[in-house]
């Protein structure tokens, strides 16, 4: 009989809006563990670390002088584009590993944490700045304010919860970020960006590479424009390597051990303050 | 009559023909629209035609125990039982709604109430989204805003609103009481119902479970039986002073909780060294915005002695460039006055002033022949003893003094039962802190006025109030915190 | 020679100058009031060609263009001037005889002014003598943003007493210029030395004419009346490219200025592409459908 044919996908980088290939040209192969499905994977260089950096930054003073009502505005609308495409991304975290009804509540979580940081956009401003006290004629008064670029080597053991937990509070708070996804499960980072790509959200805010972290956390830990680097692992060498290299221009450094991202306690406000600057300033009170 | 002009605009009428209006609307409870228990009706006109645009059923008292019983079961066995994120995504829904829809509610809004369709069209509309939007939020976000206390909610809360901003009004009530975990029984102005009841339609499509909102209609004995209602546990009104005090005394010693939002006179001032040209814009917005109904209107103008020439010429320039007319025309700034009983207070205050020896200046705007209107005024050579400089007009009505010195200006701000907002400016910056630390009131502009937004709290000082709303104080009205 | 009491100039907010300006474009100009909007900004307009490769046979067809806009649609006005640099104003001068249509020259070391005040005001007597009408000058922002407001204003006066019976457009570049307040200032500057227009950029440099800048630059203009009783005009350039633009600022002059200010003697556009868009919307309100830009000359 006449089978259709399908068309496959391939899965390219995200960057300043687009969705270039790598441009080193070379390929991870990925394969379910059923073995029946073949991926081709793009194994993000250097430069294209390079690129997407110069991205973010150019994304990043616009991003965060949008208004907080807007930001909030956006993300709400990245969460109701995640849910109108339930199906592709059950699709692939069954392929990756999981079964339908872990799937369904990964998705689940997934757009619920993205509301809810969508809800902290033009709120937590309220709960972390302050007017001090100060006992000279002043008027005082404390902000958070956005860091500019964070670089961020997402969870491995997540394709999407644990990826859009890294991502959303960072960006709620006013900030740009180039982030790796899951070496051993990158479907749904690169599916997440057709989700951005129909958001609102402008091109070089959130910038998506796949590819080996042993090729690319020296670069991102290194890079003397990144302002934060967020580093989600267990692997006390990378750890290490993170924290040393974070040195050179005195980055945030952010670790996030291995964790269960599906328990509530792990979304919070304190998570966009880390990646926020704390600035303060003096005014005089009189005629 | 005005001079003729190269280039006069032409009528631009905003279009109607898109907005679905009812001939009839019933009462909003436990997620229908029923008739009142007595079948009665009222009128809601278009003060800019005096044209009947609608029938409204008008509740009784057993009305109010239907809805206050409907919003009560709601709260004990739907709305406290959800998740407050699940909450949250509710009001996310209105808001979404409100957006898609917002030409229509501009339209009603304007057609109801007498206000441009620009101001509802560009300002009323867009916030009342936001206020859902921002208000959302915050459901599942509680335990961030207070520190060391516990938010709990009330149970089932009453909400009175006022007809200058009636949609808007809504959406600053509805939206904190929902995000705290209450349910509530509403109810609008009786001159203004048309928004809420369309507001009810989105509540409906937004599938909001229930009985957790219900929108009851009628005028000042409608609002007794709520205020007096055994189980409601809070009352939120917004309105003249006179009531909030009727309302303070009825719940004297009942343990009820209330917010009151009240009247106001508030002043703006100019210094010498202000921007002069953004200063009576911001004058001309202080006061005319809105036909002057709004309860931190800038009715009390303050300028200092060595720029007032300048500043009241301009001003006076500016006012006729004002084009006062059909709230449905795009480039109408002054709309209609919402009702005769408000146009008459309006005409006594202004002879009020006369006698009383003041000066009037009004602009030459000819003015229609239906419906309730009333030209921008202003009043010079008149002092804090004057009544229309003391009392609260709620018209497009200023009363122009000047002063020396910023001492005596900050006691003649202060020197009032008021104490809502207040106007200040100024190209010094610290003069900026010094006198809004000074002045006694709730909500001070610098080198603005009449700007709102969901995050910023707003509430007055003294016989304008108690109690805020917006922003994590506003949160707190509805709340128990222990 | 003029000089500036510069504690007298005035404060000037940048926020609220930007939310008046969008009450003003909240205006809404249609049938009517729009079809005699666009007539009144097409007799405005000053057609211009500023560019380093213009050459006879250029300013020739920019010339016939400026008294033949678009034959479909008789009955409508010339533009109010031809702007071009010194060199093509015999040319110039020679096509436009007859139409009444103005020649204005671009003079002083233009767009930079980097030049000796000699060799500038030698330039504005040569192209006087060649027949321009008009005269559009450049002022010396370094100079200005070093705070030598007095050596901008001398300038000012002596290229004034040099255009004789041509009027002066004073350019401000207000796109170096930055803030209002440094509008607001040279605009000062420039109309107590003597210009009869003050004009805000050369369309060299980006931002050119934007909204707030222009409705600063009209307050001082008002402000400027208010004091000496003198009616100066004013030219945005640069930047303005369709007719609903010119719109909103019609609108901003009438609410600001008033009706007397809507004449090509107080107001002028200084634009190449604005005068098509104008026709095609002259066209769309006459005839009820939308324009291509296939059917209007480009020159």
């Amino acid at each position: 009989m006449n089978q259709r044919i399908d068309i496959q996908k391939t899965y390219k980088l995200f960057i300043g809006g687009k969705f270039p290939r790598t441009e080193s040209g070379r390929y991870i192969k990925w394969i379910d563990k059923k073995e029946t499905t073949v991926v081709n994977i793009c194994r993000g260089s250097r430069k294209d670390f390079r690129n997407a950096m110069v991205s973010a930054r150019s994304a990043s003073s616009g991003w965060s002088s949008r208004t907080a009502y807007n930001r909030a505005q956006i993300l709400y609308r990245v969460g109701e584009m995640l849910e109108g495409r339930r199906e592709q991304f059950m699709a692939e975290l069954t392929l990756q590993g999981l079964t339908n009804k872990q799937a369904e509540i990964e998705i689940n979580q997934s757009i619920d944490r993205l509301i809810y940081y969508a809800g902290w956009a033009d709120k937590f401003q309220q709960v972390f700045s302050r007017v001090n006290p100060v006992s000279l004629p002043y008027f005082n008064f404390t902000l958070p304010e956005a860091t500019g670029v964070v670089a961020a080597i997402a969870p491995d053991d997540t394709s999407l919860l644990g990826f859009v937990s890294i991502i959303a509070p960072v960006i709620s708070g006013g900030n740009s970020i180039v982030i790796l996804a899951s070496e051993s499960r990158p479907l749904c980072s690169i599916s997440f960006a057709e989700v951005l790509h129909t958001s609102d959200v402008p091109g070089g805010v959130i910038n998506i590479l796949t590819g080996y972290r042993s090729e690319l956390i020296e670069h991102f830990s290194s890079h003397m424009d990144v302002n934060a680097i967020i580093y989600c692992g267990n692997n006390i060498d990378d750890q290490k390597l993170v924290e040393t290299n974070a040195a050179l221009n005195v980055k945030h450094v952010i670790q996030f051990p291995i964790q269960d991202w599906s328990n509530d306690k792990h979304q919070s406000p304190y998570h966009i303050l880390k990646c926020q600057e704390t600035k303060t300033t003096w005014h005089p009170i009189g005629f | 009559m005005t001079k003729k002009q190269i280039w006069d605009y032409s009528p631009a009428p905003e279009s109607t023909d898109h907005i679905q209006l009812k001939d009839q609307y019933d009462l909003f409870i436990n997620g229908e629209f029923i008739p009142a228990v007595d079948g009665k009706y009222f009128d809601t006109i278009n003060p800019s035609n005096e044209k009947k645009i609608a029938e409204v059923a008008e509740a009784g008292k057993a009305d109010i125990e239907k809805a206050v019983d409907s919003a009560q079961k709601a709260y004990e066995k739907t709305w406290s039982k959800m998740h407050p994120k699940e909450r949250g995504k509710y009001i996310y829904r209105i808001a979404r709604l409100l957006q898609e829809r917002e030409r229509e509610f501009s339209v009603i809004e304007t057609m109801d109430g007498g206000k441009p369709i620009r101001e509802s069209r560009d300002v009323d509309v867009p916030l009342a989204a936001a206020h859902f939007f921002y208000h959302a939020g915050w459901a599942d976000k509680l335990e961030y805003a207070f520190p060391g206390r516990v938010a709990k909610p009330l149970g089932a809360v009453g909400q009175i609103i006022p007809w200058n901003f009636p949609l808007l009004m809504a959406a600053w009530k509805l939206a904190p009481a929902l995000a705290t975990g209450n349910t509530v029984v509403l109810k609008p102005a009786e001159t203004t119902p048309l928004t809420a009841m369309k507001l009810a339609e989105i509540i409906q499509e937004a599938d909001l479970p229930p009985g957790v909102v219900n929108i009851v209609n009628g005028a000042g004995e409608t609002g007794k039986f709520l205020v007096d209602h055994g189980d409601i546990n809070k009352i939120a009104f917004t309105g003249s002073t006179d009531v909030g005090k009727y309302i303070m005394k009825s719940v004297a010693g009942s343990g009820k909780k209330y917010t009151l939002e009240l009247g106001g006179k508030a002043a703006n001032i100019i210094f010498e060294d202000a921007p002069i040209d953004q200063a009576v814009e911001g004058i001309i917005n202080a006061i005319f915005f809105n036909q002057g109904h709004v309860c931190c209107a800038g009715s009390r103008l303050y300028v200092q002695e060595g720029v007032a020439d300048e500043v009241i010429a301009k001003l006076q320039k500016r006012m006729e460039s004002l084009i006062v007319g059909d709230p449905l025309d795009k480039n109408t700034d002054i709309g209609a006055i919402n009702s005769k009983m408000q146009l008459d207070k309006i005409k006594m205050y202004v002879k009020l002033g006369k006698d009383e020896g003041g000066k009037v200046h009004q602009t030459a705007c000819s003015l229609p022949k239906k419906g309730y209107w009333f030209a921008p005024t202003i009043f010079t050579d008149v002092s804090q003893s004057n009544r229309i400089v003391q009392e609260e007009i709620f018209g497009p009505v200023l009363a122009i003094q000047t002063f020396r010195t910023v001492d005596e200006v900050i006691t003649k701000a202060n020197n009032s039962p008021y104490g809502l907002s207040g106007g200040v400016w100024t190209d010094k910056g610290s003069k900026i802190f010094k006198v809004t630390q000074d002045i006694r009131a709730g909500v001070i502009w610098a080198n603005t006025f009449n700007k709102f937004d969901p995050a910023s709290p707003f509430g007055g000082y003294k016989e304008s109030g108690v109690g805020s709303e917006g922003g994590i104080e506003g949160l707190s009205g509805y709340v128990n915190l222990v | 020679m003029g000089s500036i009491n510069i504690q007298k100039t005035k404060a000037i907010d940048q926020v609220n100058t930007q939310e008046r300006v969008s009450r003003l474009f909240s205006r809404s100009i249609k049938k009517e009031s729009k079809m005699q909007a666009l007539y009144l900004a097409l007799s405005m307009i000053d057609l211009t060609t500023l560019e380093g490769k213009d050459s006879e046979g250029k300013v020739k067809q920019l010339c016939y263009k400026a008294s033949h806009l678009h034959y479909k649609h008789p009955g409508l006005p010339y533009v109010a001037a031809i702007c071009v640099y010194p060199t093509m104003v015999p040319i110039a001068k020679k096509e436009l005889e007859g139409t009444g249509i103005n020649v204005a020259s671009v003079a002083t070391a233009f767009p930079s002014g980097m030049a000796d005040i000699n060799a500038k005001l030698d330039e504005v007597k040569s192209v006087v003598d060649a027949g321009a009408d008009e005269v559009d000058m450049v002022i010396s922002r370094g100079r200005f943003l070093n705070g030598d407001y007095d050596y901008v204003s001398d300038e000012i006066s002596q290229v004034k007493d040099a255009c004789g019976k041509a009027h002066l457009k004073v350019i401000l570049e207000t796109g170096e210029l930055v803030t209002l307040d440094n509008v607001q200032l040279a605009s000062d500057i420039a109309m107590e030395a003597g210009a009869d227009f003050i004009k805000t950029s050369t369309g060299k440099v980006s931002p050119a004419a934007t909204p707030p800048v222009v409705l600063t630059m009209l307050e001082a203009i008002r402000d400027f009346q208010l004091k000496t009783g003198k009616k100066i005009g004013m030219k945005p350039a640069g930047g303005i490219g369709t007719a609903k633009q010119a719109i909103q600022y019609l609108v901003m002059i009438k609410e600001t200025l008033g009706d007397e200010w809507l004449s090509p003697n107080l107001f002028r556009f200084g634009a190449s592409s604005l005068a098509n868009d104008i026709l095609m919307q002259i066209m769309k309100q006459s005839t009820g459908q939308y324009q291509s830009k296939d059917y209007f000359s480009i020159d």
